[in-house]
Protein backbone atom coordinates (compact mmCIF):
# COMPACT_ATOMS: atom_id res chain seq x y z
CA UNK A 1 0.00 0.00 0.00
CA UNK A 2 1.66 2.82 -0.59
CA UNK A 3 1.67 6.18 1.75
CA UNK A 4 -1.19 8.35 0.43
CA UNK A 5 -3.76 5.23 0.58
CA UNK A 6 -2.72 4.04 3.53
CA UNK A 7 -2.94 8.10 5.41
CA UNK A 8 -6.87 8.17 3.52
CA UNK A 9 -7.49 4.68 5.38
CA UNK A 10 -6.54 6.17 8.81
CA UNK A 11 -8.35 8.79 8.11
CA UNK A 12 -11.66 7.33 7.37
CA UNK A 13 -11.18 5.15 10.54
CA UNK A 14 -10.78 7.41 12.85
CA UNK A 15 -13.39 10.11 11.43
CA UNK A 16 -15.73 7.10 11.31
CA UNK A 17 -14.94 6.25 15.03
CA UNK A 18 -15.33 9.58 16.20
CA UNK A 19 -18.72 9.40 14.40
CA UNK A 20 -19.77 5.97 16.27
CA UNK A 21 -19.15 7.52 19.65
CA UNK A 22 -20.89 10.64 18.86
CA UNK A 23 -23.81 8.57 17.12
CA UNK A 24 -24.30 5.59 19.30
CA UNK A 25 -26.66 7.04 22.22
CA UNK A 26 -28.70 8.14 19.16
CA UNK A 27 -29.03 5.02 17.55
CA UNK A 28 -29.72 3.72 20.98
CA UNK A 29 -32.60 6.35 21.22
CA UNK A 30 -33.90 5.43 17.73
CA UNK A 31 -34.00 1.61 18.83
CA UNK A 32 -35.30 2.56 22.25
CA UNK A 33 -38.15 4.27 20.86
CA UNK A 34 -39.52 1.59 18.92
CA UNK A 35 -39.81 -1.13 21.72
CA UNK A 36 -42.43 -1.98 24.10
CA UNK A 37 -42.62 -1.35 27.66
CA UNK A 38 -41.30 -4.91 28.58
CA UNK A 39 -38.86 -5.01 25.87
CA UNK A 40 -36.88 -2.22 27.77
CA UNK A 41 -35.95 -4.30 30.34
CA UNK A 42 -35.70 -7.67 28.57
CA UNK A 43 -31.77 -8.96 29.54
CA UNK A 44 -30.12 -9.43 27.42
CA UNK A 45 -30.17 -6.27 25.94
CA UNK A 46 -32.12 -6.17 22.47
CA UNK A 47 -29.46 -3.53 20.50
CA UNK A 48 -32.75 -4.13 17.61
CA UNK A 49 -36.09 -4.40 18.78
CA UNK A 50 -36.89 -7.67 18.95
CA UNK A 51 -40.66 -6.58 17.45
CA UNK A 52 -41.08 -3.11 16.93
CA UNK A 53 -43.70 -1.23 17.69
CA UNK A 54 -44.64 2.74 17.52
CA UNK A 55 -46.94 2.21 20.66
CA UNK A 56 -44.21 4.59 22.51
CA UNK A 57 -44.65 7.10 19.70
CA UNK A 58 -48.40 6.97 20.18
CA UNK A 59 -48.28 7.62 23.63
CA UNK A 60 -46.19 10.66 23.57
CA UNK A 61 -49.31 12.43 21.41
CA UNK A 62 -51.74 10.46 23.47
CA UNK A 63 -50.74 11.79 26.62
CA UNK A 64 -49.68 14.99 26.42
CA UNK A 65 -50.83 17.67 23.86
CA UNK A 66 -47.42 17.16 21.98
CA UNK A 67 -48.61 18.25 18.24
CA UNK A 68 -49.66 21.56 20.15
CA UNK A 69 -46.02 21.81 21.90
CA UNK A 70 -44.20 21.65 18.61
CA UNK A 71 -46.65 24.48 17.26
CA UNK A 72 -45.57 26.38 20.33
CA UNK A 73 -42.39 26.15 19.95
CA UNK A 74 -42.20 26.71 16.48
CA UNK A 75 -44.14 29.86 17.07
CA UNK A 76 -42.36 31.33 19.82
CA UNK A 77 -38.63 30.36 17.96
CA UNK A 78 -39.65 31.74 15.03
CA UNK A 79 -41.31 35.12 17.09
CA UNK A 80 -37.87 34.79 18.84
CA UNK A 81 -35.66 35.11 16.02
CA UNK A 82 -37.06 37.54 14.09
CA UNK A 83 -37.04 39.97 16.86
CA UNK A 84 -34.04 39.39 17.59
CA UNK A 85 -32.56 40.04 14.74
CA UNK A 86 -34.57 42.83 13.54
CA UNK A 87 -33.79 44.74 16.69
CA UNK A 88 -30.24 44.08 17.04
CA UNK A 89 -29.67 44.49 13.33
CA UNK A 90 -31.93 48.14 13.92
CA UNK A 91 -29.63 49.24 16.68
CA UNK A 92 -26.19 48.20 14.86
CA UNK A 93 -27.11 50.45 11.53
CA UNK A 94 -28.00 53.30 13.79
CA UNK A 95 -24.76 52.67 16.49
CA UNK A 96 -22.59 52.53 13.32
CA UNK A 97 -24.28 54.80 10.21
CA UNK A 98 -26.33 57.23 11.85
CA UNK A 99 -23.46 57.76 14.54
CA UNK A 100 -25.99 59.85 16.75
CA UNK A 101 -24.56 61.80 19.74
CA UNK A 102 -24.27 59.17 22.67
CA UNK A 103 -24.00 55.91 20.11
CA UNK A 104 -20.46 55.50 22.00
CA UNK A 105 -21.55 55.39 25.38
CA UNK A 106 -25.17 53.76 25.13
CA UNK A 107 -22.89 50.92 22.73
CA UNK A 108 -20.73 50.38 25.37
CA UNK A 109 -23.65 50.06 28.04
CA UNK A 110 -25.50 47.50 25.66
CA UNK A 111 -21.42 45.89 25.78
CA UNK A 112 -21.34 45.88 29.69
CA UNK A 113 -24.59 44.47 30.17
CA UNK A 114 -23.61 41.01 28.49
CA UNK A 115 -21.11 40.67 31.47
CA UNK A 116 -24.32 40.09 33.87
CA UNK A 117 -24.69 36.57 33.82
CA UNK A 118 -29.15 35.80 32.99
CA UNK A 119 -29.05 33.83 36.58
CA UNK A 120 -28.81 37.19 37.98
CA UNK A 121 -31.52 39.02 36.60
CA UNK A 122 -34.43 35.68 36.86
CA UNK A 123 -35.59 36.91 39.79
CA UNK A 124 -36.73 39.84 39.00
CA UNK A 125 -37.81 39.54 35.54
CA UNK A 126 -39.89 37.08 37.20
CA UNK A 127 -41.19 39.72 39.08
CA UNK A 128 -41.92 42.31 35.95
CA UNK A 129 -43.58 39.35 34.00
CA UNK A 130 -45.76 38.67 36.76
CA UNK A 131 -46.54 42.17 37.40
CA UNK A 132 -47.15 42.56 33.48
CA UNK A 133 -49.53 39.51 33.85
CA UNK A 134 -47.54 37.73 31.04
CA UNK A 135 -46.93 34.59 33.02
CA UNK A 136 -48.09 31.81 30.60
CA UNK A 137 -48.41 33.87 27.40
CA UNK A 138 -46.31 33.29 24.68
CA UNK A 139 -45.07 37.02 25.10
CA UNK A 140 -43.05 36.15 28.20
CA UNK A 141 -40.58 34.21 26.45
CA UNK A 142 -40.90 36.18 23.15
CA UNK A 143 -39.88 40.25 24.44
CA UNK A 144 -36.64 38.93 25.59
CA UNK A 145 -35.75 39.06 22.47
CA UNK A 146 -35.92 42.83 21.97
CA UNK A 147 -32.53 43.26 23.91
CA UNK A 148 -29.76 40.48 22.63
CA UNK A 149 -26.58 42.54 23.37
CA UNK A 150 -24.51 39.39 21.73
CA UNK A 151 -26.32 39.71 18.18
CA UNK A 152 -26.09 43.63 18.67
CA UNK A 153 -22.50 43.41 18.92
CA UNK A 154 -22.15 40.82 16.26
CA UNK A 155 -23.47 43.00 13.75
CA UNK A 156 -21.82 46.21 14.87
CA UNK A 157 -18.59 44.78 14.03
CA UNK A 158 -20.03 43.54 10.57
CA UNK A 159 -22.16 46.99 9.55
CA UNK A 160 -18.70 48.39 10.58
CA UNK A 161 -17.12 47.31 7.37
CA UNK A 162 -20.05 48.41 4.95
CA UNK A 163 -18.22 51.84 3.57
CA UNK A 164 -19.86 54.75 4.82
CA UNK A 165 -19.89 55.90 0.71
CA UNK A 166 -22.64 53.43 0.12
CA UNK A 167 -24.76 55.54 2.57
CA UNK A 168 -24.23 58.81 1.18
CA UNK A 169 -24.75 58.05 -2.08
CA UNK A 170 -27.70 56.04 -1.56
CA UNK A 171 -28.90 59.46 0.44
CA UNK A 172 -28.08 62.03 -2.01
CA UNK A 173 -30.12 59.47 -4.07
CA UNK A 174 -32.85 60.68 -1.98
CA UNK A 175 -33.25 57.25 -0.09
CA UNK A 176 -34.63 57.66 3.59
CA UNK A 177 -32.65 55.83 6.59
CA UNK A 178 -35.69 53.18 6.12
CA UNK A 179 -34.82 52.38 2.64
CA UNK A 180 -31.34 52.78 3.14
CA UNK A 181 -31.05 50.11 6.14
CA UNK A 182 -33.38 47.60 3.75
CA UNK A 183 -32.24 47.88 0.49
CA UNK A 184 -28.21 48.78 1.00
CA UNK A 185 -27.64 47.72 4.81
CA UNK A 186 -29.02 44.66 5.20
CA UNK A 187 -27.85 42.76 1.81
CA UNK A 188 -24.72 43.96 2.66
CA UNK A 189 -24.85 41.94 6.02
CA UNK A 190 -26.70 38.85 4.54
CA UNK A 191 -24.03 36.94 5.92
CA UNK A 192 -23.65 37.82 9.33
CA UNK A 193 -27.80 38.04 9.52
CA UNK A 194 -27.68 34.43 8.28
CA UNK A 195 -25.48 33.09 11.29
CA UNK A 196 -27.15 35.44 13.65
CA UNK A 197 -30.37 33.87 12.33
CA UNK A 198 -29.50 30.12 12.76
CA UNK A 199 -27.78 30.44 16.28
CA UNK A 200 -30.77 32.52 18.02
CA UNK A 201 -33.56 29.93 16.13
CA UNK A 202 -30.98 27.41 18.15
CA UNK A 203 -30.66 28.55 21.31
CA UNK A 204 -34.72 29.51 21.42
CA UNK A 205 -35.35 26.21 20.35
CA UNK A 206 -33.72 24.23 22.89
CA UNK A 207 -34.07 27.50 26.23
CA UNK A 208 -34.82 25.65 28.56
CA UNK A 209 -34.73 27.36 32.28
CA UNK A 210 -36.24 31.04 31.15
CA UNK A 211 -39.82 28.78 29.63
CA UNK A 212 -39.58 26.21 32.59
CA UNK A 213 -40.66 30.05 34.67
CA UNK A 214 -42.84 31.12 32.08
CA UNK A 215 -44.70 28.33 30.50
CA UNK A 216 -46.15 26.04 33.31
CA UNK A 217 -49.91 25.56 31.64
CA UNK A 218 -49.83 22.22 29.45
CA UNK A 219 -51.06 23.73 26.25
CA UNK A 220 -48.80 26.63 26.28
CA UNK A 221 -45.00 24.18 26.73
CA UNK A 222 -42.73 24.45 24.14
CA UNK A 223 -41.16 21.53 23.11
CA UNK A 224 -38.04 20.69 25.49
CA UNK A 225 -40.67 21.67 28.76
CA UNK A 226 -42.86 19.02 27.20
CA UNK A 227 -40.30 16.71 27.55
CA UNK A 228 -39.41 17.87 30.84
CA UNK A 229 -42.86 17.20 31.85
CA UNK A 230 -42.91 13.76 30.20
CA UNK A 231 -39.53 13.09 32.14
CA UNK A 232 -41.12 14.00 35.17
CA UNK A 233 -44.54 11.96 34.65
CA UNK A 234 -43.18 8.75 33.09
CA UNK A 235 -39.48 8.73 34.23
CA UNK A 236 -38.97 5.38 33.82
CA UNK A 237 -40.54 4.56 30.67
CA UNK A 238 -37.73 5.05 28.67
CA UNK A 239 -39.68 4.38 25.27
CA UNK A 240 -41.58 7.44 25.58
CA UNK A 241 -39.13 9.50 26.67
CA UNK A 242 -37.11 8.45 23.89
CA UNK A 243 -39.95 8.60 21.49
CA UNK A 244 -40.54 12.29 22.87
CA UNK A 245 -36.66 13.34 22.31
CA UNK A 246 -36.36 11.93 18.86
CA UNK A 247 -39.48 14.13 17.69
CA UNK A 248 -37.82 17.22 19.38
CA UNK A 249 -34.70 16.72 17.61
CA UNK A 250 -36.16 16.18 14.24
CA UNK A 251 -36.95 20.09 13.27
CA UNK A 252 -33.99 21.68 14.45
CA UNK A 253 -31.49 19.11 12.19
CA UNK A 254 -33.08 19.89 9.55
CA UNK A 255 -32.79 23.64 9.67
CA UNK A 256 -29.25 22.90 10.00
CA UNK A 257 -28.93 20.95 7.43
CA UNK A 258 -30.46 23.53 4.95
CA UNK A 259 -29.00 26.02 7.00
CA UNK A 260 -25.37 24.56 5.94
CA UNK A 261 -26.17 24.90 2.15
CA UNK A 262 -27.17 28.86 2.97
CA UNK A 263 -24.20 29.59 4.96
CA UNK A 264 -21.91 29.10 1.48
CA UNK A 265 -24.13 30.63 -0.50
CA UNK A 266 -24.12 33.81 2.21
CA UNK A 267 -20.35 33.56 2.34
CA UNK A 268 -20.06 33.35 -1.46
CA UNK A 269 -22.85 36.55 -1.80
CA UNK A 270 -20.65 38.24 0.55
CA UNK A 271 -17.51 37.96 -1.71
CA UNK A 272 -19.07 38.94 -4.92
CA UNK A 273 -20.34 41.87 -3.26
CA UNK A 274 -17.27 42.98 -1.68
CA UNK B 1 -21.39 67.56 13.60
CA UNK B 2 -22.84 70.88 13.55
CA UNK B 3 -25.88 71.29 16.22
CA UNK B 4 -28.91 70.58 13.43
CA UNK B 5 -26.86 67.69 12.43
CA UNK B 6 -26.91 65.98 15.83
CA UNK B 7 -29.94 66.85 16.39
CA UNK B 8 -31.33 65.26 12.80
CA UNK B 9 -29.49 62.18 13.44
CA UNK B 10 -30.29 61.94 17.10
CA UNK B 11 -33.81 61.86 15.55
CA UNK B 12 -33.32 59.51 12.60
CA UNK B 13 -31.99 56.73 14.81
CA UNK B 14 -34.69 57.13 18.03
CA UNK B 15 -36.74 54.51 15.53
CA UNK B 16 -34.12 52.03 15.11
CA UNK B 17 -32.91 52.39 18.79
CA UNK B 18 -36.17 52.35 20.32
CA UNK B 19 -36.94 47.95 20.37
CA UNK B 20 -32.95 47.24 21.91
CA UNK B 21 -32.88 50.53 23.93
CA UNK B 22 -36.65 49.65 25.80
CA UNK B 23 -35.75 46.09 25.88
CA UNK B 24 -32.36 46.98 27.67
CA UNK B 25 -34.21 49.07 30.18
CA UNK B 26 -37.32 46.46 31.24
CA UNK B 27 -35.48 43.32 30.59
CA UNK B 28 -32.14 43.81 32.00
CA UNK B 29 -31.37 47.17 33.57
CA UNK B 30 -34.33 47.13 35.60
CA UNK B 31 -33.87 43.66 36.67
CA UNK B 32 -30.38 44.34 37.24
CA UNK B 33 -30.90 47.08 39.61
CA UNK B 34 -33.94 44.93 41.48
CA UNK B 35 -31.56 42.12 41.85
CA UNK B 36 -29.04 44.09 43.80
CA UNK B 37 -32.32 44.88 45.85
CA UNK B 38 -33.89 42.08 46.24
CA UNK B 39 -30.09 40.48 47.59
CA UNK B 40 -30.08 42.62 50.09
CA UNK B 41 -33.48 41.54 52.04
CA UNK B 42 -35.36 38.19 53.06
CA UNK B 43 -37.90 39.15 51.06
CA UNK B 44 -39.86 35.63 50.41
CA UNK B 45 -41.43 36.26 46.58
CA UNK B 46 -45.12 36.32 48.47
CA UNK B 47 -45.58 40.21 49.25
CA UNK B 48 -46.27 42.21 46.88
CA UNK B 49 -42.81 43.92 45.89
CA UNK B 50 -42.45 47.63 45.99
CA UNK B 51 -39.87 50.03 48.08
CA UNK B 52 -41.91 49.47 51.00
CA UNK B 53 -42.05 45.46 51.18
CA UNK B 54 -38.07 45.89 50.53
CA UNK B 55 -37.47 48.10 53.34
CA UNK B 56 -39.39 46.02 55.95
CA UNK B 57 -37.17 42.90 55.09
CA UNK B 58 -33.48 44.94 54.83
CA UNK B 59 -30.89 42.85 56.24
CA UNK B 60 -28.01 44.40 54.55
CA UNK B 61 -25.37 42.18 53.73
CA UNK B 62 -26.30 39.01 55.64
CA UNK B 63 -27.09 36.92 52.63
CA UNK B 64 -23.71 37.31 51.05
CA UNK B 65 -22.42 36.86 54.49
CA UNK B 66 -24.70 33.31 55.11
CA UNK B 67 -23.57 31.93 52.02
CA UNK B 68 -20.20 32.41 52.50
CA UNK B 69 -19.90 31.16 55.93
CA UNK B 70 -22.01 27.60 55.32
CA UNK B 71 -20.07 24.62 54.22
CA UNK B 72 -22.83 24.61 51.57
CA UNK B 73 -21.42 27.15 49.40
CA UNK B 74 -18.11 25.58 49.32
CA UNK B 75 -19.17 21.98 48.92
CA UNK B 76 -21.13 23.67 45.84
CA UNK B 77 -17.94 25.35 44.14
CA UNK B 78 -16.06 22.14 45.21
CA UNK B 79 -18.39 20.02 42.75
CA UNK B 80 -17.92 22.69 40.01
CA UNK B 81 -14.56 22.41 40.52
CA UNK B 82 -14.53 18.35 40.29
CA UNK B 83 -16.82 19.03 37.28
CA UNK B 84 -14.03 21.21 35.75
CA UNK B 85 -11.24 19.12 36.68
CA UNK B 86 -12.84 16.22 34.45
CA UNK B 87 -14.15 18.20 31.75
CA UNK B 88 -12.14 20.06 30.34
CA UNK B 89 -9.01 18.08 29.65
CA UNK B 90 -11.88 15.10 27.95
CA UNK B 91 -13.11 17.86 26.07
CA UNK B 92 -9.92 19.65 24.73
CA UNK B 93 -8.78 16.47 23.93
CA UNK B 94 -12.16 15.32 22.12
CA UNK B 95 -12.35 18.87 20.29
CA UNK B 96 -8.85 19.16 18.94
CA UNK B 97 -8.68 15.71 17.35
CA UNK B 98 -12.14 16.75 15.26
CA UNK B 99 -10.65 20.13 14.75
CA UNK B 100 -7.73 18.05 13.59
CA UNK B 101 -9.50 15.30 11.68
CA UNK B 102 -12.17 17.82 10.28
CA UNK B 103 -9.17 20.34 8.34
CA UNK B 104 -8.34 17.46 6.28
CA UNK B 105 -9.37 17.84 2.73
CA UNK B 106 -11.23 13.80 2.42
CA UNK B 107 -14.06 13.38 0.56
CA UNK B 108 -17.15 12.97 2.91
CA UNK B 109 -16.21 15.36 5.39
CA UNK B 110 -19.26 17.28 5.09
CA UNK B 111 -21.32 14.45 6.15
CA UNK B 112 -19.17 14.39 9.33
CA UNK B 113 -19.24 17.80 10.21
CA UNK B 114 -22.76 17.49 10.63
CA UNK B 115 -22.64 14.45 12.26
CA UNK B 116 -20.33 15.56 14.96
CA UNK B 117 -22.46 18.73 15.36
CA UNK B 118 -25.41 17.05 16.17
CA UNK B 119 -25.27 16.38 19.94
CA UNK B 120 -24.94 21.00 19.78
CA UNK B 121 -28.08 20.87 18.22
CA UNK B 122 -29.77 18.76 21.06
CA UNK B 123 -31.33 20.11 23.66
CA UNK B 124 -29.98 19.63 26.91
CA UNK B 125 -33.39 17.88 27.74
CA UNK B 126 -33.09 15.64 25.07
CA UNK B 127 -29.48 14.58 25.39
CA UNK B 128 -29.88 14.07 29.55
CA UNK B 129 -32.61 11.84 29.13
CA UNK B 130 -30.87 10.02 26.38
CA UNK B 131 -27.49 9.85 28.57
CA UNK B 132 -29.76 8.92 31.71
CA UNK B 133 -31.00 5.98 29.72
CA UNK B 134 -27.60 4.76 28.24
CA UNK B 135 -25.96 5.29 31.65
CA UNK B 136 -28.99 2.94 33.29
CA UNK B 137 -26.74 0.47 35.41
CA UNK B 138 -28.54 -2.49 34.08
CA UNK B 139 -30.50 -1.76 30.92
CA UNK B 140 -28.38 0.91 29.71
CA UNK B 141 -25.64 0.33 26.98
CA UNK B 142 -22.80 2.19 28.50
CA UNK B 143 -22.39 -1.01 31.24
CA UNK B 144 -23.01 -3.41 29.13
CA UNK B 145 -19.80 -2.00 26.43
CA UNK B 146 -17.84 -1.81 30.00
CA UNK B 147 -18.49 -5.57 30.71
CA UNK B 148 -17.47 -6.70 27.16
CA UNK B 149 -14.25 -5.20 28.48
CA UNK B 150 -15.13 -7.15 31.84
CA UNK B 151 -15.80 -3.99 33.88
CA UNK B 152 -18.58 -3.82 36.23
CA UNK B 153 -19.86 -0.32 35.47
CA UNK B 154 -21.09 1.68 38.63
CA UNK B 155 -24.60 2.72 38.81
CA UNK B 156 -23.97 5.90 37.75
CA UNK B 157 -26.51 8.43 38.63
CA UNK B 158 -27.29 7.31 42.34
CA UNK B 159 -23.50 6.97 43.46
CA UNK B 160 -22.40 10.09 45.14
CA UNK B 161 -18.60 9.39 43.86
CA UNK B 162 -20.09 8.98 40.03
CA UNK B 163 -22.63 10.99 39.47
CA UNK B 164 -21.06 14.06 38.53
CA UNK B 165 -18.38 12.26 36.12
CA UNK B 166 -21.59 10.78 34.27
CA UNK B 167 -22.78 14.28 33.70
CA UNK B 168 -19.22 15.19 32.58
CA UNK B 169 -19.46 12.79 29.73
CA UNK B 170 -22.47 13.54 28.92
CA UNK B 171 -21.16 17.36 28.51
CA UNK B 172 -17.89 16.11 26.95
CA UNK B 173 -20.15 14.64 24.34
CA UNK B 174 -22.41 17.53 23.66
CA UNK B 175 -20.00 20.13 23.78
CA UNK B 176 -16.92 18.47 21.54
CA UNK B 177 -18.75 19.20 18.51
CA UNK B 178 -19.32 23.09 19.30
CA UNK B 179 -15.40 23.76 20.48
CA UNK B 180 -14.25 21.17 17.48
CA UNK B 181 -15.88 23.69 15.12
CA UNK B 182 -14.28 26.54 17.16
CA UNK B 183 -11.05 25.20 16.91
CA UNK B 184 -11.26 24.30 13.50
CA UNK B 185 -11.74 27.83 12.01
CA UNK B 186 -8.38 28.84 14.45
CA UNK B 187 -6.36 25.64 12.04
CA UNK B 188 -8.07 27.25 9.02
CA UNK B 189 -6.75 30.62 10.06
CA UNK B 190 -2.93 29.16 10.04
CA UNK B 191 -0.83 29.98 7.21
CA UNK B 192 0.42 26.68 5.44
CA UNK B 193 3.89 28.52 4.37
CA UNK B 194 5.00 27.41 8.19
CA UNK B 195 4.12 23.32 7.18
CA UNK B 196 6.34 23.70 4.43
CA UNK B 197 9.21 25.61 5.62
CA UNK B 198 8.80 22.65 8.63
CA UNK B 199 9.17 20.04 5.95
CA UNK B 200 12.34 21.85 3.92
CA UNK B 201 13.96 21.87 7.40
CA UNK B 202 12.97 17.82 7.75
CA UNK B 203 10.31 18.60 10.57
CA UNK B 204 8.03 15.36 11.06
CA UNK B 205 4.33 15.32 11.48
CA UNK B 206 4.23 15.17 15.30
CA UNK B 207 6.90 17.83 15.50
CA UNK B 208 5.37 20.39 13.08
CA UNK B 209 1.97 19.54 15.47
CA UNK B 210 3.58 20.53 18.80
CA UNK B 211 5.78 23.23 17.15
CA UNK B 212 3.42 24.67 14.50
CA UNK B 213 -0.36 23.97 14.76
CA UNK B 214 -0.21 24.35 18.55
CA UNK B 215 1.50 27.51 19.42
CA UNK B 216 -0.30 29.20 16.83
CA UNK B 217 -3.77 27.38 18.20
CA UNK B 218 -3.07 28.85 21.79
CA UNK B 219 -5.40 32.12 20.98
CA UNK B 220 -8.49 29.84 20.01
CA UNK B 221 -7.55 27.41 22.90
CA UNK B 222 -7.32 29.90 25.43
CA UNK B 223 -10.54 31.46 23.96
CA UNK B 224 -12.52 27.96 24.09
CA UNK B 225 -10.96 27.61 27.94
CA UNK B 226 -12.24 30.46 29.30
CA UNK B 227 -15.67 29.99 27.66
CA UNK B 228 -15.67 26.13 28.86
CA UNK B 229 -14.83 27.43 32.39
CA UNK B 230 -17.98 30.03 32.70
CA UNK B 231 -20.56 27.28 31.22
CA UNK B 232 -18.80 25.23 34.19
CA UNK B 233 -20.51 27.22 36.18
CA UNK B 234 -23.38 27.86 34.27
CA UNK B 235 -23.92 24.25 34.61
CA UNK B 236 -27.69 23.22 34.58
CA UNK B 237 -30.34 21.32 32.77
CA UNK B 238 -28.19 18.51 32.55
CA UNK B 239 -27.97 18.45 36.47
CA UNK B 240 -31.57 19.21 36.55
CA UNK B 241 -33.16 16.78 34.25
CA UNK B 242 -30.40 13.61 35.17
CA UNK B 243 -29.87 13.88 39.14
CA UNK B 244 -31.59 17.17 40.60
CA UNK B 245 -28.90 17.59 42.74
CA UNK B 246 -28.73 14.27 44.51
CA UNK B 247 -27.77 11.89 45.60
CA UNK B 248 -27.54 13.63 48.65
CA UNK B 249 -26.34 16.71 47.08
CA UNK B 250 -23.76 15.08 45.32
CA UNK B 251 -24.15 17.38 41.97
CA UNK B 252 -25.46 19.99 43.88
CA UNK B 253 -23.85 23.14 41.49
CA UNK B 254 -24.50 26.86 41.22
CA UNK B 255 -27.36 27.85 39.09
CA UNK B 256 -28.92 24.66 40.28
CA UNK B 257 -28.65 26.30 43.80
CA UNK B 258 -30.19 29.57 42.68
CA UNK B 259 -33.16 28.07 41.05
CA UNK B 260 -33.88 25.86 44.16
CA UNK B 261 -33.44 28.46 46.68
CA UNK B 262 -35.73 30.83 44.59
CA UNK B 263 -38.34 29.15 43.41
CA UNK B 264 -38.53 25.98 45.11
CA UNK B 265 -38.23 27.58 48.53
CA UNK B 266 -38.94 31.66 47.61
CA UNK B 267 -36.10 32.66 49.46
CA UNK B 268 -35.61 35.46 46.86
CA UNK B 269 -33.17 37.05 48.52
CA UNK B 270 -30.97 34.40 48.99
CA UNK B 271 -30.97 33.39 46.01
CA UNK B 272 -30.35 36.37 44.56
CA UNK B 273 -27.37 36.94 46.60
CA UNK B 274 -26.08 33.61 45.03
CA UNK B 275 -26.68 34.59 41.83
CA UNK B 276 -24.11 37.97 42.28
CA UNK B 277 -21.31 36.01 44.08
CA UNK B 278 -21.97 33.45 40.39
CA UNK B 279 -21.57 37.17 38.38
CA UNK B 280 -18.36 38.04 40.65
CA UNK B 281 -16.58 34.46 39.38
CA UNK B 282 -17.60 35.11 35.81
CA UNK B 283 -16.74 38.87 35.86
CA UNK B 284 -13.15 37.49 36.94
CA UNK B 285 -12.90 35.20 34.13
CA UNK B 286 -13.96 37.91 31.69
CA UNK B 287 -12.05 40.41 32.33
CA UNK B 288 -9.01 37.35 32.01
CA UNK B 289 -10.72 36.34 28.52
CA UNK B 290 -10.60 40.28 27.75
CA UNK B 291 -7.08 41.04 28.78
CA UNK B 292 -5.72 37.34 27.24
CA UNK B 293 -8.13 38.31 23.66
CA UNK B 294 -5.99 41.85 23.68
CA UNK B 295 -2.68 39.89 22.64
CA UNK B 296 -4.33 37.98 19.59
CA UNK B 297 -7.88 39.48 18.32
CA UNK B 298 -7.56 40.93 15.07
CA UNK B 299 -10.14 43.75 13.99
CA UNK B 300 -9.75 45.24 11.04
CA UNK B 301 -10.64 49.13 11.57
Amino acid sequence: MNRNTWQKVRFYMVSCLIAVIVMIPFLWMVSTSFKSKGALMALPIQWIPEKPTTAAYEKVFSRFPFLRAIFNSLFITVSYTVITVLSASMAAFAFTKIKFPGADMILKLYLASMMIPTQVTLIPLFVIMNHLKLINTYPSVILPAMFRPFGIFMLVQQMRSVPDDFIEAARIDGAGMFRIFRTVILPLCSSAIATLTITTFMEGWNDYLWPLLMLTDKNKMTLTLALNSLNGQYGTEYNVLMAGSLISMIPIIIVYICAQKNFKQGIMAGGVKA
Amino acid sequence: MSKRKKRQALLQSVPFMLPSFTGMLVFSLLPILISVLISLTDWNGLDKLNPETLSQHFVGLQNYAKILTTSEFWQVLGHTLYYIVLYIPLVFVASLGIAVILNKNMRGITVFRVMYYIPVLTSWVAASLIWKWVLSPQYGIFNQFLSYIGIRGPSWLTSEIWAMPAIVLASVWKDMGFFGLFLLSGLKMIDMSYYEAARVDGAGKTKQFFSITLPLLTPSIFFCLIMSLINAFQLFPQVMIMTEGGPNGATQVMVERIYTYGFKYFKMGYASAYSWLLFIIIFVLTILQMKGQKGWVHYES
